[in-house]
């Protein structure tokens, strides 16, 4: 009996010594774990014009230029800030003005030179007709709002 | 309580009853989700039809997880109480989880590549799974590797629970860090945000899933027993 009561304790104990340790790690490591940076991010940090980074946030509304030579201008957005984002090359099939996306690249004169564009999907799943009929009662503006309220919208990180 | 269970003889009995209608169970109810799944659900209003990958996605990633845990708590109870049953238990479930883990690392890269617009990135959620392959993989080397097959088992145990504190980081890297994976849709809080008719097709495969788990877990835990017993066997001819 009291082996087993001490094997217990010493595998309870190491076991949260473990997780304390990988907390720290954890946190220590924070910068390089998160995937891409929001504009407020990139606008408040002043990052350097060579280095290399992933801007993330939804694209504006509106702000989708398609120029010759499949060039594409757009505006990243987290509703607080906005960058301007030049892409050459093929977009994701889920690309399109208010959808969260993740851009590659570096600054060039206060634009943000992407050579790679990914797609960021939601954790919303509907057939298109409900998704129709959320949009004619009104309730997806609702909904958005409250995706962008919990931090669920790419680009902002919850804190 | 567990010391019912863990004496192999009551084990094998109760093994062999439970064991067929969970072979029944992963075929009906597997055809069942599938044929939703596949065939008999809306397609997303923005995915389309890729949507259907998250079928066989989902239940996979969460059986990985799944089976992880299973094995830690098995490999705790092996450490602390001794049991043989726990042991042989950890042991037949790795290859299993690690066939989970790689399926759903499989079918994501094949829904990223037309979603996201590539088949691997390094963010959060799909390096703390990738990790968790190496785990499984490590734990299946670690244990074959002794001559001594306690010794085997005790130090695979050990690596077991340390590598379970990746479980959490897998489950909260998408609400901790911003990574390109969504976060979570079905177990979060305030809900599911999945439309029922995709829910249920998923649900059933999640079933599924857990049905085939157990169905080979206890053929493999029951060929282990057998493999036991006719090593015993033999030693018994040679010394005897």
């Amino acid at each position: 009996m009291k082996r087993k009561h001490k094997r217990l304790t010493f595998v309870g104990l190491a076991l949260l010594l473990i997780a304390a340790a990988a907390a720290l790690t954890l946190r220590a490591f924070e910068e390089s774990i998160v995937f891409f940076h929001s504009p407020t991010d990139i606008v408040e940090k002043q990052v350097s014009a060579t280095q290399r980074l992933r801007l993330g946030g939804l694209v504006e509304e509106g702000s989708v230029e398609k120029h010759p030579d499949a060039v594409v201008k757009f505006k990243v957005t987290d509703m607080a800030n906005s960058i301007n984002v030049s892409y050459r090359g093929i977009l994701p099939d889920l690309f399109r003005e208010g959808q969260g996306v993740v851009a590659e690249g570096t600054f060039k004169a206060g634009v943000f030179i992407a050579d790679e564009v990914l797609a960021k999907h939601d954790e919303n799943y509907m057939p298109p007709e409900v998704a129709d009929a959320l949009k004619k009662s009104g309730k997806w503006d609702d909904m958005s709002k409250e995706m962008k309220r919990q931090g669920h919208v790419a680009g902002e990180t919850p804190k | 309580m567990l010391h019912r269970f863990a004496n192999p003889t009551r084990f094998l009995r109760i093994a062999s009853v439970v064991q067929p209608w969970m072979a029944w169970a992963t075929v009906l109810l597997g055809g069942a989700g599938l044929y939703l799944g596949l065939f008999n659900s809306p397609a997303d209003y923005q995915q389309g039809n890729s949507v259907r990958i998250m079928y066989v996605h989902v239940p996979a990633a969460w059986m990985a997880m799944f089976c992880y845990s299973s094995m830690a708590i098995a490999a705790a109870v092996g450490l602390i109480w001794k049991h043989p049953l726990a042991d042989v238990a950890a042991k037949a479930t790795a290859p299993i989880g690690a066939c989970f883990t790689f399926l759903a690392l499989f079918t994501g890269s094949l829904w990223g590549k037309p979603m996201w617009g590539t088949w691997w990135v390094w963010d959060a959620r799909l390096t703390s799974m990738l990790v968790l392959l190496f785990l499984y993989l490590g734990y299946i080397a670690l244990v074959n590797a002794f001559d001594d097959p306690t010794r085997g088992t005790r130090a695979s145990s050990i690596l077991v629970l340390v590598g379970f504190i990746n479980v959490p980081i897998i489950k909260f890297s998408v609400d901790w860090w911003n990574t390109l994976h969504q976060p979570a849709s079905v177990i979060k809080m305030g809900g599911p945000s999945i439309d029922a008719s995709m829910l249920w097709p998923l649900l059933l495969m999640a079933v599924a899933f857990t049905t085939y788990y157990l169905w080979v877990l206890l053929i493999r835990i029951r060929t282990e027993i057998i493999a036991n017993k006719i090593r015993i066997a033999r030693l018994k001819q040679v010394h005897g």
